[in-house]
């Protein structure tokens, strides 16, 4: 309680200013930026072929990584939370990497690994397999990035639930599926729900480590966070807020539906 | 918990559900693949390549002028933004528990933006709002400056985030007490409030400063690649753009080792806050400062 009503009114002010020239100015600017000239440019920018073919890929990447990451922080939350293990401690502290890592340094180490020097280029260049410069290599470099979020996520909610119910069912028979499936899942799920929205915002605007191992080419690696950087550097501005506009609206999503499950969990 | 435990963890299903359809150890087998997979190869590929022409050249690349100027720049300008940020932060966050004003739901959700939207939107956005053409009249744009602002947009959520669960479970009797006993507003908070942030704090700045130090899309349109504005993860992506591998893998791991020395800095912290019962919960979860507060609504 910082006391008089003057402070308090001196805190809103540098607060709630801060919030609005550092955050809600910005927000404002992209839509009225976007539309200054109606809806027709940027319509079109998405709409056209390479516009389409970035939000096409950009859902391809979130389509294998979500679920990848989804099904790992599951398992790897029970086996932190359920299995005592002297290892656990070196998986929490790996999980925790993406986090403290710069996206442009896990773009590199994956152009190292996977590229014309890398450790795996003979065996790629004998089966054929291209994976730097081509969809593979974005999957990886998005399934790396957004790794954390869902065992972050799962663990606290894990370790809240604790194991009576779990026991009650397998001492009335259940098996170990039967268990996860109706008493595990349904107790950690809106958790669960939170890490895969969390997860899939990181994926869908993943730019330093994608652009690093993508090669960034029109029509063929770009994903919308790649179209945007193409689009100002070829002097295109409504075509870079077009897209901009439509990962600012799934940045909205994000927060909204961040919100609601808030308050599921809460409940 | 000594080793023997673990066969009778493995059969006995009296620490509730286990990992369903395969046994522990299968489970952690492919935990431990796929975490190597995904994650551990590829950095031990990069710092191989680090040191691939050895430890001298390797020096060699991290001490030459741009390297140095670039993370001279990085650690300096992060430095200030998780001050700005741990100022207004501290604000906004008591202002989101403590106070109450129309519109505090809705600020409390947007407090997340900037880890919603995608980096390059913001950089793009900045670059429209205090660039050349900006509204304002304000040109920041292509100095450093401008990386700072954009540093401070991109972890502006994390101290909110990490101080706003210890003021929620924060006892108010004390602060009562001391008001009643005569103390100040700033008093009581330098006193009673500031200390018992300070583990939130701590843990927020650690992070944020961590996520300053790698941020790239967010720096890249709105300060650039010019001589006084190029930081560190910019001055990679050159690198790699140059050809020159090693000096970017070089690089790379210098300022991995300053992320990973920021990690240990809230693992410490956290360990401190558990032993001394410290809002342990809260402080838990600042490790992911989006678990964080988000029920004062």
């Amino acid at each position: 309680m910082a006391g008089s009503a003057t402070s308090r009114w001196g805190l809103r002010v540098l607060g709630l200013g801060y919030i609005l020239l550092l955050l809600l100015i910005p927000l404002g600017f992209v839509f009225y930026k976007t539309f200054e000239h109606g809806i027709a440019p940027p319509f079109e920018a998405i709409t056209s072929p390479d516009g389409m073919h970035a939000l096409k890929l950009t859902l391809i990447t979130v389509a294998i990584a979500v679920p990848l990451n989804t099904v790992f922080g599951i398992a790897c939350a029970i086996l932190l939370v359920r299995h005592k293990w002297r290892g656990n401690f070196l998986v929490d502290a790996a999980i925790n990497l993406p986090f403290a890592i710069s996206p442009v340094v896990i773009g590199l180490s994956l152009f190292l690994l996977y590229g014309t020097t890398g450790w795996f280029e003979p065996a790629l260049a004998e089966a054929g397999v291209k994976i730097l410069f081509s969809v593979p290599g974005m999957v990886l470099a998005c399934i790396f990035v957004s790794l954390p979020f869902v065992v972050r996520e799962t663990v606290p909610v894990l370790q809240e639930i604790g194991t009576e119910q779990e026991q009650a069912a397998s001492t009335l028979g259940a098996n170990s599926w039967q268990a996860f499936w109706r008493v595990t899942l349904p107790a950690i799920r809106w958790g669960v729900a939170y890490g895969v929205v969390l997860t899939t915002a990181r994926v869908l605007g993943e730019f330093g480590a994608v652009s690093v191992v993508s090669g960034s080419i029109s029509g063929q690696t770009q994903t919308l966070p790649l179209f945007v950087e193409k689009q100002y550097e070829n002097f295109n501005l409504p075509g870079a807020f077009g897209a901009s506009i439509l990962l600012a609206l799934l940045a909205l999503a994000t927060l909204l539906a961040m919100n609601l499950l808030k308050r599921k969990e809460a409940a | 918990m000594e080793a023997g435990t673990l066969t009778t963890h493995r059969s006995a299903p009296r620490a509730g559900v286990r990992l369903p359809g395969v046994g522990a150890g299968l489970g952690r087998g492919m935990v431990v693949l796929y975490l190597s997979l995904i994650v551990l190869l590829p950095l031990a590929a990069l710092s191989s390549q680090a040191f691939s022409d050895g430890l001298g050249h390797f020096w060699q690349q991290v001490t030459q002028p741009q390297a140095i100027r670039s993370l001279k720049l990085t650690l300096i300008a992060s430095l200030i933004v998780v001050l700005i940020n741990a100022f207004f932060g501290t604000i906004l966050a008591w202002l989101l528990v403590r106070d109450e004003f129309p519109g505090k739901a809705a600020i409390n959700a947007v407090v997340d933006l900037p880890f919603a939207l995608p980096t390059i939107v913001a950089s793009l956005i900045l670059l429209q709002l205090w660039g050349d053409k900006s509204p304002f009249g304000v040109h920041i744009a292509g100095t450093p400056v401008a990386v700072v602002v954009a540093l401070t947009f991109v972890t502006f959520p994390f101290i909110v985030r990490a101080v706003q669960p210890l003021l929620m479970e924060m006892d108010r009797e004390m602060e009562e007490a001391a008001a009643s006993l005569g103390a100040s507003g700033f008093t009581v908070f330098r006193r009673i409030i500031f200390p018992n942030l300070l583990p939130g704090l701590g843990a927020g700045i650690a992070l944020a400063y961590a996520r300053a130090l790698g941020e790239f899309g967010s720096v890249l349109l709105f300060a650039g690649g010019l001589a006084n504005t190029t930081v560190s993860s910019v001055f990679i992506k050159q690198q790699i753009e140059s050809g020159n591998d090693t000096g970017a893998a070089a690089v790379s791991v210098v300022l991995l080792l300053c992320s990973l020395l920021c990690l240990a800095v809230v693992g410490l912290i956290q360990r401190w806050a558990l032993r001394h019962d410290r809002s342990a919960s809260g402080v838990d979860t600042t490790i992911m400062p989006f678990a964080g507060g988000g029920g004062s609504t």
